[in-house]
C-alpha cells in the first residue's frame, strides 16, 4: 500500500558520468514539487541540460505530481495514476539525478555543500529551495500523542500519502470534521461528504474563504455548502481533540463537542522553512528573495510557496510557475536580467462544488472606488467588481463565472472596461459573451490545473478533435478542478463554429456496447442473440465484455426473450445471483413476498420461528408493507427458504418490487373500492418483472393516500363508482416527484391493463437504471397518453404481448434454487475468514 | 526440476477449476490468506485478496470483465493488472493463479 506514483520499473538504471570528468556547472534543487519540478523543465526548454548537472532532492518518494488535483482524487473523481506529471523515468530520460525520498537537512553555504538525511554530502554551484509549505496544525489539547505525531485519525490535506490514508479511511469512518473553511477545507468537505461520510466543518473566522471574499459573498457560500448537507459552524475555535490513539471528537472554545472518527486539518499552511533557518538564510514569514529570487546568499535562490518576495508569500501555483519560469531565465542566461516583480493572483476555483473566482481586492479600499455588486442569495450567486481610476483592481465570481474570461483578461493587461459597469458582470443580450471568448489571446491560460491555453484548445479542435468530450480527453483541460469546464467549452463551441458532435456515449442504453437502446434491441432481435456473452461477441467493440453493462444486458435480454433467454449467471449482479440484497458486510437480506403488504398469523409464526432458527440480526418492516430478515449468511439462504416456504418477494432485483395498499372499502369508513384486493391482483400478475429500474406500486382507496399512490412508479386511487385513477412516474426516494395523471379508468381489469401496458412501455424504452420519474417527463405525458390510451403508433397489442411473455416466464428464483445450486458454490461464503454476521445484532 | 514443479512448490492448490463456474468468482482459504479466484469467460484465471480494500466487501461477489473486477458494495473498480483502482481507492493484492492439472494454484 506504499505505491510510488510515477516509479521507475524495477532494474532500470540511471547512467553517472564520472564527476570528475564533467564540465558542466552543478545545479541542485531542494524540494520535488509544483514549483521545483516546473523549474527543471523551464532549465531543461532552455537549454540547460548542457549546462548543468542536476541533482533534485523530494523528501516525498513519489515522481512530481499536481498537488492541486489532489482534491478530485480525494473525491474519487480523479486516479492518481492520472496527476503524475513527472515520472521517475522522465528524470532518467533527462539526466537528472532524482533523491525521491530524501530529505534534505541543511546547508552549508560556506563550502556550498548540501547534507541530506542519508548522511549524503552533495555539492553545488546554484542551489534552489523550493521546499513549499506543510499543513498547519494549531495548537489543540491531545491533537498530538506523546511522541509527537498526530493522533490516529487526524490528518492534514497535502500530500498524496494523507490523501491516500483519508481515502482509506472513508471506508471505516462515517463521521468527519474539518477544520478551515477555506480552500482546502471546504474542498476536503465536500469530497469526504461524497463518500457518505456525515461532514461538519469548523471555521475560526465569521465567514467562509474569509481571505478571499467578502463577507456577503461568504454567507451565500455558506448556504451553497449548507445545501450540499455539510453543516458549518463559524467564528469558533477548536480547542481540543478527544480520543486516545484514534480521534473520537473535538470539543469547541464554547464547550459544544463534536464527536468524529475523522478529523481533516486544513487551517492553513506554513512554509517549509527549517532547512533555510539552520543554514543561516535570512528567513521572516518565508524565505526572503530578490526580484531575481536571490536569497541572501548569492548561489541561494528560493521559488514557489516558500519564497518571501516584496513581503508577499504566494500560496497558488501560478506565482510559482512565474518564479521558475523567472529563475530559469537567470540562471541559464536566456534572459541574465530576467526579474519577477510580483504576481497579480487571479484564481479560478471549484469550490465544494460552486465555481469561484477571486482577482485582485474584494471590497473597495479608496473613497473614490467603484463598486458594483450583484447579489442573489436565493440563486447562490454573488458578483462584484472594483474599479479603480478606470481600471479594474478587483473582482470575485460566486456561483456564477460566465464573464472571467473577460474579467480575467481586463485585470491582467488593463483592458478598457465598458461603460456601462453592469456590463462587466452580465451579459445584456447583445452577444457580448461570445465576443468575450473570441478576444480572449490565444495565450491566455483557460484550465490552471493543466496549464492549458485558449490557443491549445484551439489546437485540438482544428485537429479534429469534435466534441468538447474529445478536446478534454486531448488536452486535459477541464479535468483537474473542473472550475473551467464551462470556459472550456464555449471556447471548444466558438473554435468549432457550430461543427460539434454530441457525446455519442450518452445516448448509449450500457457503456459497453455503442448502440442506443432501440437500436439494440433491433440487433438483438436481427442476430438473434439470447446470452449476455452473445451480445458482447456480436456487437461489442472488438467483442470486449464490460463489466458494468452485464446486468442491464441481462435484465434486457430476459425481457426480449423471457424464458427463452439463455442465463449466465456471471451477467447477473450478486443480488440476482443468490436472490437477496447484499448487505454492507456481505450477508444478505431475505424478504417473503407479503402480496399487497397483508399476512396471516400462521404466516409470522413461520418468519418467527424462522428467524430465530437462523439467529437473524434483525427482523424489520420495510417501507414496502413486509417483513425484512436481515443479516442472513449467504449459506443459510437455500436452507432457509426453504423453512419460509413463501415465495421471493424480490425485494433486490432491478424489478417490479412491490404493491402497497391501504385496507380500502373492506374495512376503511373513507373507503370508496376494495384497494386491498387489487393490490393483491397486481402483485400476483406482475410479481419479479425485470426492468431498467426498480418498479414500486400502490394502490389507494381513496384520495386521503394512506399507502402514498401519489408518489409510486404506478399508483392507483379509487375515485369511487368503481373507477381508479392512475398515476405513472411518481417517486419518494432520493427524488421526490408527484406522479402524473395517465388516465382514469373503470373497472379493475382496465387498470389492470393499462398498468401492464405502461410497465412493458417503460421496459422496452427506458434507459438503463432510469427509473420513471425520470422516464415519463422524458418521453413526455401527452405522447404517453396518445400511445397507449389512443393507440396512435398501434403498438399496444405489442406490448401486451411482450408483457404477457413475461409473465409466463416467471418461476419463483426461491423454489428453484432452493433445491438445486444454479452453480457450483453458489450460495458459498465470499469472505471464508471472517466471521459474518458483523452487522450488528438486535 | 520441472516448471511445474517449481510451481507447485512456491503454490497453494486451493480447490479445482470446476469449482469456479465460467464468469464467476469464489473465494478460497490458501495458506491462512483468503483469496478471491475468478475465471473469466476466455478462461484466463485471476486472483485477488477477498475483502475489498474500500469497506472490506466480499470480492468473489463482484462482477467482472477482461480489464476489471467491480466491488459488489459501492463498485469500485480494480485492475486485474495490478490491482490499481480506477476509482481512487487502495489497491487491492493480486496473486499468480494458474491450473495444474485441474488443480487451481495460487502463489502467495
Ligand atoms: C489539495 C490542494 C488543492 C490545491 N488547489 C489549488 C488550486 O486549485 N489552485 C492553485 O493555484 N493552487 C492550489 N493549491 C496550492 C498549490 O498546490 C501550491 O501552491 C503549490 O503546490 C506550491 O508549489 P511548491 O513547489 O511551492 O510547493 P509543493 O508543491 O508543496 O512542493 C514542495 C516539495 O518540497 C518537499 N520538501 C520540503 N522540504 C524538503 C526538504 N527539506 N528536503 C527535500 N524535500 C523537501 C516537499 O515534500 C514537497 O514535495 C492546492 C493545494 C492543495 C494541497
Ligand atoms: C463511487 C461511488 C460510491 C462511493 C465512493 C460510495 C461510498 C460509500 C461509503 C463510504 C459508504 C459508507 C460505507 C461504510 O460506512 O462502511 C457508502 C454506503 C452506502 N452506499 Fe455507497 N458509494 C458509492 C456508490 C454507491 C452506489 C452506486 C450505491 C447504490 C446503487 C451505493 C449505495 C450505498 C448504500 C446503500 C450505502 C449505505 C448502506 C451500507 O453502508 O451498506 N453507493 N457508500
Ligand atoms: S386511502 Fe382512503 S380508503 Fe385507504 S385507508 Fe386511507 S382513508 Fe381509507
Ligand atoms: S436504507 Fe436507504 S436511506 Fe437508509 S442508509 Fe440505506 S440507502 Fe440510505
Ligand atoms: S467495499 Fe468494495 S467498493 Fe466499498
Amino acid at each position: 500500500m506504499t505505491a510510488i506514483l510515477g516509479a521507475r520499473l524495477a532494474g532500470a538504471s540511471t547512467l553517472h558520468l564520472d564527476e570528475e570528468l564533467d564540465p558542466r556547472g552543478r545545479l541542485v534543487v531542494v524540494g520535488n514539487g509544483m514549483a521545483g519540478a516546473r523549474f527543471v523543465e523551464e532549465v531543461l526548454e532552455r537549454g540547460g541540460g548542457e549546462q548543468f548537472r542536476i541533482t533534485v532532492f523530494g523528501d516525498e518518494p513519489h515522481g512530481n505530481y499536481n498537488r492541486i488535483m489532489l482534491s478530485p482524487v480525494l473525491a474519487g473523481e480523479s486516479h492518481e495514476d492520472d496527476i503524475v506529471l513527472n515520472s521517475h523515468d522522465w528524470y532518467a530520460d533527462n539526466g537528472i539525478d532524482l533523491r525521491a525520498g530524501v530529505r534534505v537537512q541543511r546547508i552549508d553555504t560556506a563550502a556550498k555543500q548540501v547534507h541530506a538525511a542519508d548522511g549524503s554530502v552533495t555539492a553545488y554551484d546554484h542551489l534552489v529551495l523550493a521546499t513549499g509549505s506543510y499543513s498547519f496544525i494549531p495548537p489543540m489539547n491531545g491533537v498530538r500523542t506523546a511522541d509527537g505525531e498526530l493522533l490516529g485519525g487526524v490528518y492534514g490535506f497535502r500530500t498524496i500519502d494523507e490523501t491516500r490514508a483519508m481515502l482509506e479511511a472513508t471506508g471505516r469512518c462515517t463521521r468527519a470534521v474539518v477544520m478551515g473553511g477555506g480552500l482546502l477545507g471546504l474542498e476536503a468537505a465536500r469530497a469526504l461528504q461524497g463518500h457518505g461520510l456525515q461532514v461538519e466543518l469548523v471555521h475560526a473566522m465569521p465567514w467562509l474563504m474569509n481571505a478571499q471574499l467578502s463577507r456577503e459573498a461568504g454567507s451565500i457560500l455558506e448556504r451553497s455548502v449548507e445545501a450540499l448537507g455539510i453543516t458549518v459552524h463559524l467564528d469558533v475555535l477548536a480547542t481540543e481533540v478527544l480520543g486516545t490513539g484514534h480521534v473520537e471528537g473535538v470539543v469547541l472554545e464554547d464547550g459544544r463537542r463534536l464527536d468524529c472518527d475523522l478529523l481533516v486539518v486544513a487551517a492553513g499552511v506554513r512554509p517549509h522553512t527549517d532547512v533555510a533557518v539552520r543554514s543561516g538564510l535570512e528567513v521572516e514569514r518565508a524565505i526572503v528573495v530578490d526580484d531575481q529570487l536571490r536569497t541572501d546568499d548569492a548561489d541561494v535562490y528560493a521559488i514557489g510557496e516558500c519564497a518571501q518576495h516584496r513581503g508577499s508569500v504566494y500560496g497558488l501555483v501560478a506565482p510559482a510557475w512565474e518564479h521558475a519560469k523567472v529563475l530559469a531565465d537567470v540562471l541559464t542566461g536566456t534572459d541574465p536580467d530576467a526579474e519577477y516583480t510580483g504576481s497579480r493572483t487571479a484564481t479560478k476555483l471549484k469550490v465544494a462544488g460552486v465555481d469561484v473566482a477571486t482577482m485582485g481586492t474584494s471590497t473597495p479600499e479608496r473613497d473614490d472606488d467603484e463598486f458594483l455588486v450583484i447579489s442573489e442569495p436565493k440563486r447562490g450567486v454573488h458578483l462584484s467588481v472594483v474599479i479603480r481610476d478606470d481600471r479594474l483592481v478587483g473582482a470575485t465570481l460566486l456561483g456564477d463565472t460566465r464573464k472571467v474570461a473577460f474579467l480575467t483578461q481586463a485585470f491582467d493587461r488593463g483592458a478598457p472596461l465598458p461603460e456601462e459597469r453592469i456590463r462587466l458582470l452580465v451579459d445584456l443580450s447583445d452577444g457580448a459573451e461570445e465576443v468575450g471568448v473570441a478576444e480572449m489571446p490565444a495565450d491566455s491560460q483557460v484550465c490552471n490545473c493543466n496549464g492549458v491555453s485558449k490557443g491549445d484548445i484551439c489546437g485540438a479542435v482544428a485537429s479534429g478533435c469534435g466534441s468538447v468530450g474529445e478536446v478534454m480527453d486531448r488536452t486535459r483541460a477541464g479535468k483537474g478542478c473542473g472550475s473551467c469546464k464551462s470556459l472550456v467549452k464555449q471556447i471548444v463551441e466558438w473554435a468549432a463554429d457550430g461543427d460539434l458532435a454530441e457525446d455519442p456515449a450518452a445516448s448509449w442504453y450500457v457503456p459497453g456496447v455503442p448502440m442506443p437502446k432501440p437500436e439494440l434491441i433491433r440487433a438483438i432481435r436481427e442476430h438473434d442473440l439470447r446470452s449476455v456473452s452473445a451480445v458482447f461477441a456480436k456487437l461489442a467493440p472488438d467483442g470486449k465484455d464490460d463489466a458494468r453493462s452485464k446486468m442491464g444486458l441481462t435484465s434486457l435480454l430476459k425481457m426480449i426473450w423471457g424464458s427463452d433467454h439463455v442465463p449466465e449467471k456471471d451477467a447477473e449482479f450478486i443480488n440476482d445471483r443468490v436472490h437477496g440484497n447484499i448487505q454492507r458486510d456481505g450477508t444478505f437480506s431475505v424478504v417473503p413476498q407479503m402480496k399487497g403488504g397483508v399476512t396471516t398469523p400462521a404466516q409470522l409464526r413461520r418468519i418467527a420461528d424462522v428467524a430465530e432458527k437462523y439467529e437473524v440480526p434483525m427482523v424489520k418492516v420495510t417501507g414496502g408493507q413486509r417483513i425484512d430478515l436481515l443479516g442472513v449468511r449467504k449459506e443459510d439462504l437455500p436452507a432457509m427458504w426453504n423453512d419460509l416456504g413463501m415465495p421471493s418477494g424480490y425485494a433486490y432485483g432491478k424489478s417490479f418490487r412491490t404493491v402497497k395498499t391501504c385496507v380500502g372499502s373492506d374495512f376503511c369508513r373513507f373507503g370508496l373500492d376494495d384497494s386491498t384486493q387489487l393490490g393483491i391482483d397486481l402483485e400476483t400478475r406482475f410479481q419479479g418483472i425485470e426492468s431498467p429500474a426498480k418498479m414500486k406500486l400502490a394502490v389507494v382507496g381513496c384520495p386521503r393516500n394512506c399507502a402514498e399512490a401519489y408518489v409510486k412508479d404506478v399508483g392507483v386511487v379509487a375515485v369511487g363508482g368503481g373507477k381508479w385513477e392512475v398515476y405513472v412516474g411518481g417517486a419518494a426516494g432520493a427524488s421526490v416527484r408527484k406522479g402524473d395523471l395517465l388516465a382514469t379508468v373503470e373497472g379493475r381489469d382496465a387498470v389492470m391493463t393499462l398498468a401492464g401496458r405502461f410497465m412493458q412501455y417503460y421496459r422496452e424504452n427506458a434507459n438503463w437504471l432510469e427509473r420513471t420519474y425520470d422516464f415519463v417527463p422524458r418521453i413526455g405525458l401527452e405522447k404517453i397518453k396518445q400511445l397507449l390510451l389512443e393507440d396512435s403508433e398501434g403498438i399496444c397489442a405489442d406490448l401486451d404481448a411482450g408483457m404477457q411473455r413475461s409473465i409466463d416466464a416467471y418461476r419463483d428464483p426461491w423454489g428453484q434454487d432452493a433445491e438445486e445450486p444454479a452453480t457450483p458454490g453458489q450460495f458459498r461464503t465470499s469472505l471464508p475468514l471472517v466471521e459474518l454476521p458483523a452487522v450488528p445484532v438486535r | 526440476m520441472s516448471v511445474t514443479d517449481v510451481a507447485t512448490a512456491t503454490g497453494v492448490v486451493v480447490g479445482r477449476v470446476e469449482d469456479v463456474p465460467p464468469g464467476e468468482g469464489r473465494a478460497f482459504v490458501a495458506g491462512g490468506e483468503q483469496v478471491a479466484v475468478f475465471r473469466l469467460r476466455d478462461g484466463s484465471l485471476h486472483a485477488t485478496q477477498a475483502a475489498c480494500p474500500h469497506a472490506g466487501g466480499p470480492l468473489a461477489d463482484g462482477q467482472s470483465d477482461v480489464d476489471v473486477l467491480v466491488c459488489p458494495l459501492h463498485q469500485y473498480a480494480y485492475r486485474w493488472s495490478d490491482g490499481a483502482s480506477t476509482s481512487g481507492a487502495a489497491p487491492v493484492r493480486v496473486f499468480p493463479v494458474r491450473e495444474v492439472d485441474g488443480d487451481l494454484v495460487v502463489t502467495l
